[in-house]
């Protein structure tokens, strides 16, 4: 049976790829014009597109920059889910904590006030509660 | 005839990094800026191939660097930090490109491009870029699926079994758009006779 050249087009442009051709294709190739043209064709295509790899499109001056703020930003969201819903063993102890900085946060505030000097005192002094 | 002195050499100096990747791989953050910095035009390079505009490419750019980060602890030194991260910026954009479906936005804009190794010969550079054009061109009129799995295999030398991997497809169907998005390429650059204008049509 003879082989038709569209039947061959896949393994033609597997061929441009590196790819081996079996026996009967290998065979057809070597006598048929069209199909030898459409093999150096496919090479062609496969050369430029690889030579697309050299070239490298210019972003925007600030990608680098919006990258890193990007992780810094999820580096911050990651540690607040961490400690919010950190593990059932961890959660009173962080909830007392948060609590403690919040007591500490509003006396300071309270008293920042009204006499700053002694506001300072009552925050440490409960920090150590 | 075209710029074929320029493929011999992939860019090797923006790869060459592996004490800052191992670094990294260490937990040193100041390392994977240094390598963000390094391989950030690369990586929207290949985005933007894939997604097909610049606000996509760089929402896909920072999803990748964003995994990357969590994931280079488990990089493994064996394989490239550029395959990797190309592996990696395939898969988002294959995510971004799903959630995106409805509305699709498929043109490549014009961008400027950088050639890393301009060619002394100008006519020869003027008919390599023409060329490049004509084919930038025939690469945005591709469905997003076909132009994917083109772009991974022939400009960024990714093995078929990691393109199917990445795009979620089976390496069969992987090889099937390949043939089908370089037959469409081939057709519209490089027609046999009585192939032209056959290009745009249906495939």
């Amino acid at each position: 049976v003879p082989v038709r050249c569209d039947a061959l087009a896949r393994s033609l442009s597997a061929a441009s790829d590196g790819e081996a051709l079996d026996g009967r294709a290998a065979r057809h190739v070597e006598t048929c014009l069209r199909c030898q043209a459409e093999l150096a064709q496919y090479r062609k295509l496969v050369r430029v597109l690889r030579a697309l790899r050299t070239e490298v499109l210019s972003p925007g001056p600030s990608l680098a920059a919006d990258i890193l703020t990007g992780l810094e930003r999820a580096g911050e969201r990651s540690a607040a889910r961490s400690l919010l819903d950190g593990r059932a063993s961890r959660r009173p102890l962080a909830l007392a904590g948060a609590v403690a900085l919040g007591v500490v946060a509003a006396v300071v505030l309270r008293s920042v006030g009204d006499r700053p000097a002694q506001g300072a005192i009552v925050g440490r002094r409960r920090r150590g509660q | 005839v075209t710029s074929d002195a320029a493929v011999s050499q992939p860019d090797a100096t923006a790869w060459a990094l592996p004490s800052l990747v191992l670094a990294a791989r260490q937990g040193d953050r100041r390392a994977f800026e240094e390598l963000v910095r390094a391989t950030a035009a690369d990586t929207y390079s290949l985005a933007h191939r894939l997604v097909g505009n610049d606000e996509d490419a760089s929402d896909v750019v920072q999803e990748a660097y964003l995994r990357a980060f969590r994931g280079i602890s488990r990089f493994r030194g064996d394989a490239q930090f550029s395959t990797w991260l190309h592996r990696i910026t395939a898969n988002c954009a294959a995510t971004h490109l799903g959630r995106r479906q409805r509305h699709r936005h498929d043109e490549i804009d014009d961008e400027a491009v950088v050639d890393d190794h301009p060619s002394r010969d100008p006519e020869a550079v003027a008919e390599g870029r023409a060329l490049r054009d004509r084919l930038t061109a025939a690469l945005a009129e591709l469905p997003p699926r076909l132009r994917a799995v083109v772009v991974l295999r022939d400009v960024y030398d990714l093995p078929h079994e990691a393109i199917a991997a990445e795009l979620g497809i089976t390496v069969t169907a992987a090889k099937v758009r390949l043939h089908r998005a370089r037959k469409r390429l081939r057709e519209q650059l490089f027609p046999l006779p009585g192939e032209e204008g056959v290009g745009a049509g249906p495939v």
